[in-house]
C-alpha cells in the first residue's frame, strides 16, 4: 500500500532560508537509507509560498491569490510517497524523516487505489 | 493501556524495516543464516521486553544492531569454547574466521548483498532461493509466503529447513565473491527477484491479496538491489522492467475479470509514478552502456508501450528491432512469436506471417496456442478468412484457459462468417 507523507513548513523555510549543510547531509543520509529499504517511490520539496499561488473556487469562479500566505506551519513543505506493508511502517519512516529535518508536524495519509 | 499497544506496533514496524539488515550483519559475523536468524529473533524478543518500559529508543535501528551484535559475539565465544574442548579430543577442522573489522563498519550494503548471494546460492533449488529471499530479505513470515504461493505453511517451513541444511552441507558461508564471480551470482539474484514478481503478476483478480503483494515485494527487493549495485546496468534494467510492467496492473483486467489486451487497455489507468520511475531507470541503463542486456531489452520493449500515449503512437519498428536483438541474445520460441507480431505491426501482416509460418516447424511450439492465434490474426488481416478460422480453432483447442478459449472461438466464428460472405455462400 502507498502512503503520502507530508511535512509542514516553518518560519525559516517560508522566509527562504537556505538549508544548513547539516540538514542537507542528514537528508542525503536518510534518502540513501530509504532507497536501500526499497520503499521510496517519489519525494519532492517545495519552495516558499511567496513563489506560489493559491486558488479559491466559489460558485464556479476561480480566484487566484499570489503567495506568501499566512501561517507557515499550515503549509506543506514537501512530500514523499512510500510503498510499505502497513501504516505503522509508514509512521516509522515518517518519524525518522521528521527527526532529521526537524519537522514539527507530519501527516501520513493512505493513497487511494482504485 | 494504549501506550503499550502503540509500542508493540512500533516494534513490528521497526522490525519490518530493520530485520533484513540485522540478519545480514549477524550472518556476516557468525557465518550461517540459521544461527543468524535465531539471534535476530532473540534481538526482537529483547526489544519486545525492553521497549514497552523504556520507550522506543531514539535510534531503534542502532539499538537492535548493537544488541544483535552483542548476542552474536556471545554465541561465537561459546562456540569457540566448545571447539576448544573438542580440539582436546580431536584435531581441529577448518577454522571459521570472523571478519570483525568489516562487521563493525557502518556500511550495511555489503552485508545485504552477501545475504542476497547466500539466499540465491546456486547450490539451492529455485523454490528454496525464492523462499529464503522472501523470508530473510523481504521479512515475510512463513504464513505469508505460503499464502502467496498457494502452498501449505508446512511446505514452506520444510523448504526453509531443507535450504539451510543444503547450505550447511555444501559449506556455504557468508562471502562476497570477487568481481568475476559476482556478476554470475547477480544473475541468480535477479532471476529470483523476477520469479517473485511474475508469480505476483500471474495472480488473478479473485486471488488472495498476498499473491499480488509479491509484485510489490519484488519491486522493493529490486530497488534494494539497485542501491547495492548502482553500477550494474542489469540491476537497473530489472527494476525498470518490473516497474513498467506493474504500471499496467490496474488496466489489464476488466471489471468482470476478463483480461484486457495491451492495445485495448485504458491508458489513463496506467500508473504514472511507476512509468516515470521505470523510464528513469532505463535511462540509467543506457548511461551505463548496458542497453543490450536481457533485462534491458525487455525493459526497452515495455518502455515502447509506456511512452505511447495512444496505441497508434506505438513505435513498432523499434519494438521489432528490440525483439530481433532479444532473439539473438536470449533466443526462445516465445520471443520469435512476439517478433512476428511486431514485424506485422511495423511492416504489414505478410512480413509477420512469413516468420510465423517458419515457426510452425519448431517442435517446442507445436502445442503452444499463441502461435496459431497469431497466425489466425495475421491471416484475417490479409483477408484469408477461411485459413484464419482454422488457425483460431486450432488455438482454441490448445489453450487450457477457459476465457482465452471463449475469445478464440468467437474469433473463429467471425472469420467463418467473413469467409462465407466473401464466397457468397449463405
Amino acid at each position: 500500500m502507498r502512503y503520502m507523507v507530508m511535512h509542514y513548513s516553518d518560519d525559516a523555510m517560508e522566509a527562504g532560508a537556505p538549508p544548513s549543510p547539516e540538514l542537507i547531509a542528514g537528508v542525503g543520509q536518510y534518502m540513501a537509507e530509504a532507497s536501500q529499504s526499497g520503499v521510496l517511490l517519489a519525494a519532492e520539496g517545495v519552495q516558499p509560498s511567496s513563489k506560489g499561488a493559491r486558488l479559491t473556487v466559489s460558485g464556479g469562479k476561480v480566484s487566484v491569490t499570489d503567495g506568501p500566505f499566512a501561517e507557515a506551519k499550515e503549509l506543506i513543505a514537501g512530500f514523499a510517497i512510500l510503498d510499505v506493508k502497513s501504516k505503522d511502517e509508514a509512521i516509522e519512516h515518517a518519524s525518522r524523516f521528521a527527526k532529521i529535518v526537524g519537522a514539527t508536524k507530519v501527516d501520513v495519509r493512505l493513497v487511494t487505489e482504485f | 493501556m494504549p501506550g503499550r499497544g502503540d509500542t508493540a506496533r512500533a516494534i513490528e514496524a521497526v522490525w519490518r524495516i530493520e530485520s533484513a539488515k540485522l540478519i545480514a550483519r549477524v550472518t556476516r559475523l557468525v557465518g550461517d543464516i540459521g544461527t543468524a536468524e535465531d539471534i535476530a529473533q532473540d534481538t526482537f524478543v529483547a526489544a519486545l521486553k525492553r521497549w514497552p518500559q523504556s520507550g522506543v529508543p531514539d535510534n531503534p535501528g542502532a539499538w537492535l544492531m548493537a544488541t544483535a551484535r552483542f548476542l552474536a559475539i556471545d554465541t561465537i565465544r561459546r562456540r569457540d569454547r566448545l571447539a576448544e574442548k573438542h580440539a582436546e579430543l580431536a584435531p581441529p577442522s577448518a577454522a571459521v574466521t570472523v571478519d570483525y573489522v568489516a562487521a563493525a563498519s557502518d556500511d550495511i550494503g555489503d552485508d545485504l548483498l552477501g545475504l542476497m548471494f547466500m539466499a540465491c546460492h546456486p547450490a539451492l533449488s529455485s523454490d528454496a532461493r525464492v523462499t529464503l529471499t522472501l523470508r530473510l530479505l523481504g521479512g515475510l513470515t512463513t504464513a505469508e509466503i505460503a499464502r502467496a504461493f498457494l502452498v501449505s505453511e508446512a511446505t514452506v517451513a520444510q523448504r526453509i529447513v531443507r535450504a539451510k541444511r543444503t547450505l550447511a552441507a555444501t559449506h556455504v558461508r557468508f562471502e562476497l565473491p570477487d568481481r568475476g564471480e559476482r556478476s554470475t551470482r547477480l544473475v541468480s539474484v535477479r532471476e529470483v527477484i523476477y520469479l517473485v514478481f511474475n508469480e505476483g503478476y500471474a495472480a488473478a483478480a479473485g486471488d488472495d491479496w498476498m499473491r499480488s503483494e509479491l509484485c510489490a515485494e519484488a519491486m522493493r527487493l529490486g530497488r534494494v538491489l539497485v542501491a547495492l549495485t548502482p553500477d550494474d546496468p542489469e540491476s537497473h534494467a530489472l527494476i525498470s522492467l518490473m516497474e513498467l510492467q506493474a504500471s499496467r496492473a490496474k488496466a489489464r483486467t476488466a471489471a468482470d475479470g476478463q483480461p484486457v489486451l495491451l492495445l485495448e487497455q485504458n491508458r489513463g489507468l496506467w500508473d504514472q509514478i511507476l512509468i516515470r520511475r521505470g523510464l528513469a531507470a532505463l535511462e540509467r541503463v543506457e548511461q551505463l552502456g548496458g542497453s543490450l542486456g536481457p533485462y534491458a531489452l525487455q525493459a526497452a520493449l515495455a518502455a515502447c508501450h509506456a511512452r505511447a500515449r495512444r496505441p497508434e503512437d506505438t513505435d513498432w519498428q523499434r519494438i521489432a528491432a528490440l525483439y530481433d536483438a532479444l532473439s539473438q541474445i536470449a533466443p526462445s520460441p516465445v520471443v520469435e512469436v512476439n517478433r512476428a507480431v511486431a514485424l506485422a505491426m511495423a511492416f504489414g501482416p505478410a512480413v509477420g506471417l512469413d516468420l510465423a509460418d517458419e515457426l510452425t516447424s519448431v517442435p517446442s511450439l507445436a502445442g503452444y496456442y499463441l502461435l496459431p492465434s497469431v497466425r489466425g490474426d495475421l491471416l484475417r488481416r490479409m483477408g484469408r478468412h477461411a485459413e484464419a478460422e482454422t488457425e483460431f480453432l486450432r488455438a482454441a483447442s490448445l489453450t487450457s484457459n477457459a476465457r482465452e478459449r471463449t475469445l478464440l472461438l468467437r474469433r473463429a466464428g467471425e472469420s467463418s462468417h467473413a469467409a462465407r460472405r466473401r464466397t457468397g455462400d449463405p
